[in-house]
């Protein structure tokens, strides 16, 4: 079909831009990684997870008086498929008193026959608990090697800082045991 | 004027070559355009199938039919099928056909890009649902578990049918893209002389906002899915937290492109039922301005609220807080477009065949869906609504009536001028009340569990759940069942039937009217003269 060369060339040149328009929005999105980082922190908004570590500051010391208020703590332990071991603590749940220093002992065993290195990640939930839920000893701060068939006993020692908010009464803390290669 | 128009154009434009090359290489646009509506046609069925089995299983607690992670993947499927296979096929279907007809154009502005554009879309169909069949056979990998929002990091973990789906989004994405460039020129470029842009159809309007819309964002999503095949496969950490990178960022990414695309899918069929109401109504459209500057500004606030879908990731509470009242904003213009067109309606001498019927339910379930939608908007309440069925429940009531209804109703206001002959009045009424009636049956008690606490996209459910369910599936097989009297009544009115007059409608306006049903293989060769208001 025959068309007139002025609305050719019009629709030539509006193709360009539009195309133009489309590459551009693909690299759009690939900038979008660093500036959304960039936008954050030029106009101050935080995700919330990024204002708690400014709030570290404003930490209250763990050990100050020990106060007449009950927290329950909650031991959780999830093991990664990947890693063969079996992980459980002599304690489920404890009742404490902020400023109080308590110690719960987990064991794990290695189930398989080879020499498997795996670490601990700790969670705490909920997470505005985080803060003031201080490990004075953790397995989790450094790696650990089993042998084939080897099983330990691991020592946790944690105080609730009295600063806690009055709002939270239990507290879960989460281990997820992660399989660690070499 | 039009009938004297084709007589001495016949000389050099003969009709469609035979066979399957008329539709391999075609560059007509309403050839290209019956393409689009069956391939959707077809699509629809494949993602109402995964939907039956969906609802099969969740007739009751517990695993009947299928595994979590087969389960998943149709819930993936329904989703992908429905939005890039079914809908925005139709949309742009109606688009090839209605747009040149309406502008008094010859054919679209490159109708070579226009044949691309659609084959591409058979191909991605079939990536598609190869990334569904992978998995059957040794050694293909797990199922796509995710969802249609494959969000990382269960996305990075998926076998190699996550890369078939990748590449299937690409090719979808060039596709639209493809498409909206067309669209875009030809209405800047094609229309009759004398056409001026504040005289255009709101169908047209829509579409040609739609089509910008898609260009922005459609390009986004193809990046952050190739983010994720380099993650995947490149050894980069775009989304690994392990390497320095951030789940959440795709979720950005993602919801950058998910929230417009949901306009993409509504406004060309709210554009459809600016066509319907003034011929229904028989009075002319209640503030064409008005319509043209909403769908505008949809669009532009539809471009920066895409963060409410992701209200629990821990943004922090300005952010949550601006996108809790753009969010909110967005029901003003939405409440425009409504009340334009109840305004049509008012003192209308109004009828009420097929394609009104679809207008006023419409314009009735939409707008509950858009109550719903402001209550997800709240970030306290939503809180609790999160990824819960009141979600699907809210959702199927937006994009239903929203997207699908409004493209059934442009199918029957313009099947007539296809195919030159009239559908079966009782029987399409007697699709849309069946239609309708097990939508709200399938999909209002969804509210109900959703706010009583079942999440979605899990294959069980508590048994306290179950009665809901029950009441949800027998009306979703209903609701299935519907589809094929669509069927039957498309295939008899493209058979056969009453014939259908140019103006097929007494009181339609509009230049697609003024051309004979079916209209001839070349249209408007010579522009339509415009009468100036």
């Amino acid at each position: 079909m025959e068309r007139d060369p002025d609305v050719r060339k019009a629709s030539g040149r509006m193709v360009l831009w539009l195309g133009a328009l489309t590459i551009g929005m693909f690299g759009f999105g690939f900038a979008l990684v660093p500036l959304y980082n960039l936008y954050c922190q030029v106009v101050g908004i935080q995700s919330a997870d990024q204002q708690r570590a400014l709030n570290v500051q404003a930490r209250v010391d763990p050990l100050g008086e020990v106060q007449d208020r009950w927290v329950t703590v909650r031991f959780d332990t999830t093991v990664h498929p990947s890693l063969p071991w079996a992980l459980e603590s002599n304690e489920r749940s404890l009742r404490v008193r902020p400023g109080e220093i308590h110690e719960v002992m987990f064991v794990a065993s290695n189930r398989s026959s080879a020499k498997v290195t795996g670490q601990a990640l700790p969670t705490v939930i909920p997470w505005q608990a985080n803060d003031f839920f201080n490990k004075t000893e953790c397995f989790c701060f450094v790696k650990q090697t089993l042998d084939g068939g080897e099983r330990r006993e691991m020592p946790l020692r944690f105080v609730v800082s009295p600063a806690l908010p009055d709002g939270v009464t239990s507290l879960t803390l989460s281990y997820n045991f992660m399989h660690l290669d070499g | 004027m039009t009938t004297a128009t084709h007589a001495h154009a016949d000389h050099e434009h003969h009709g469609p070559p035979s066979g399957l090359k008329r539709w391999l290489f075609s560059t007509n646009h309403k050839d290209i355009g019956t393409m689009y509506l069956v391939f959707a046609l077809i699509m629809l069925f494949l993602g109402g199938a995964s939907a039956m089995v969906i609802r099969a299983e969740l007739f009751m607690p517990g695993l009947q039919l299928v595994q979590p992670d087969l389960y998943n993947n149709l819930v993936t499927n329904h989703a992908l099928i429905m939005i890039f296979g079914a809908v925005m096929p139709a949309a742009a279907g109606l688009a090839n056909w209605m747009i040149p007809l309406m502008i008094g154009a010859p054919d679209m502005a490159l109708p070579r890009m226009n044949n691309l554009s659609f084959w591409i879309l058979p191909a991605a169909a079939l990536m598609l649902i190869l990334s569904f069949v992978v998995p059957f056979f040794p050694g293909g990998g797990t199922q796509i578990n995710t969802g249609w929002t494959l969000y990382p990091p269960l996305s990075l973990q998926v076998g190699m049918s996550m890369d078939f789906l990748i590449f299937a989004i690409h090719l979808l994405g060039v596709s639209s893209v493809l498409a909206s460039i067309n669209i875009i020129v030809t209405i800047f470029n094609m229309r009759a002389p004398g056409l001026r842009m504040m005289q255009l159809p709101i169908f047209v309007w829509a579409w040609l906002v739609t089509a910008f819309l898609l260009i922005l964002v459609v390009p986004v999503l193809a990046a952050g899915v190739t983010m994720l095949l380099f993650d995947r496969h490149f050894g980069t950490s775009f989304f690994i937290a392990a390497g320095g990178g951030d789940p959440v960022l795709f979720q950005h990414l993602f919801w950058f492109f998910g929230h417009p695309e949901v306009y993409i899918l509504i406004l060309p069929s709210l554009g459809v039922l600016a066509s319907i109401l003034p011929t229904f109504s028989r009075k002319p459209l209640f503030g064409h301005h008005s319509l043209v500057g909403a769908m505008i500004a949809i669009a532009a606030l539809g471009m920066i609220v895409w963060a409410h879908h992701q209200y629990t990731v821990g943004m922090s509470l300005a952010a949550v807080k601006y996108f809790m009242i753009m969010t909110i904003l967005i029901s003003i213009p939405v409440g425009l477009i409504i009340f334009n067109y109840m305004m049509t309606m008012w003192r209308g001498a109004m009828t009420f065949e097929t394609p009104m019927l679809f207008t006023v339910a419409i314009i009735l379930m939409f707008s509950f869906g858009g109550l719903t939608g402001v209550m997800l908007a709240v970030v306290p309440a939503d809180m609790q609504y999160h990824d819960s069925m009141f979600v699907v429940a809210h959702f199927h009531y937006v994009l239903l009536p929203g997207a699908v209804w409004g493209l059934f109703a442009g199918v029957f206001y313009w099947l007539p001028k296809w195919t030159g002959h009239m559908y079966d009045e009782k029987l399409a009424k007697t699709f849309f009340w069946l239609h309708v009636v097990s939508f709200n049956i399938t999909f209002f008690p969804q509210h109900f569990i959703g706010l009583a606490g079942m999440p979605r996209r899990i294959v069980d459910y508590n048994v306290m759940f179950t009665e809901f369910n029950m009441i949800s599936s027998v009306g979703a097989f209903f609701f299935g069942i519907s589809h094929l009297l669509f069927l039957y009544i498309i295939i008899k009115t493209v058979r056969g039937g009453e014939k259908a007059k140019a103006r097929a409608w007494e009181s339609a306006q509009g230049l697609e009217w003024e051309v004979e049903s079916p209209p001839p293989h070349h249209t408007w060769t010579t522009p339509p003269t415009i009468k100036t208001a």
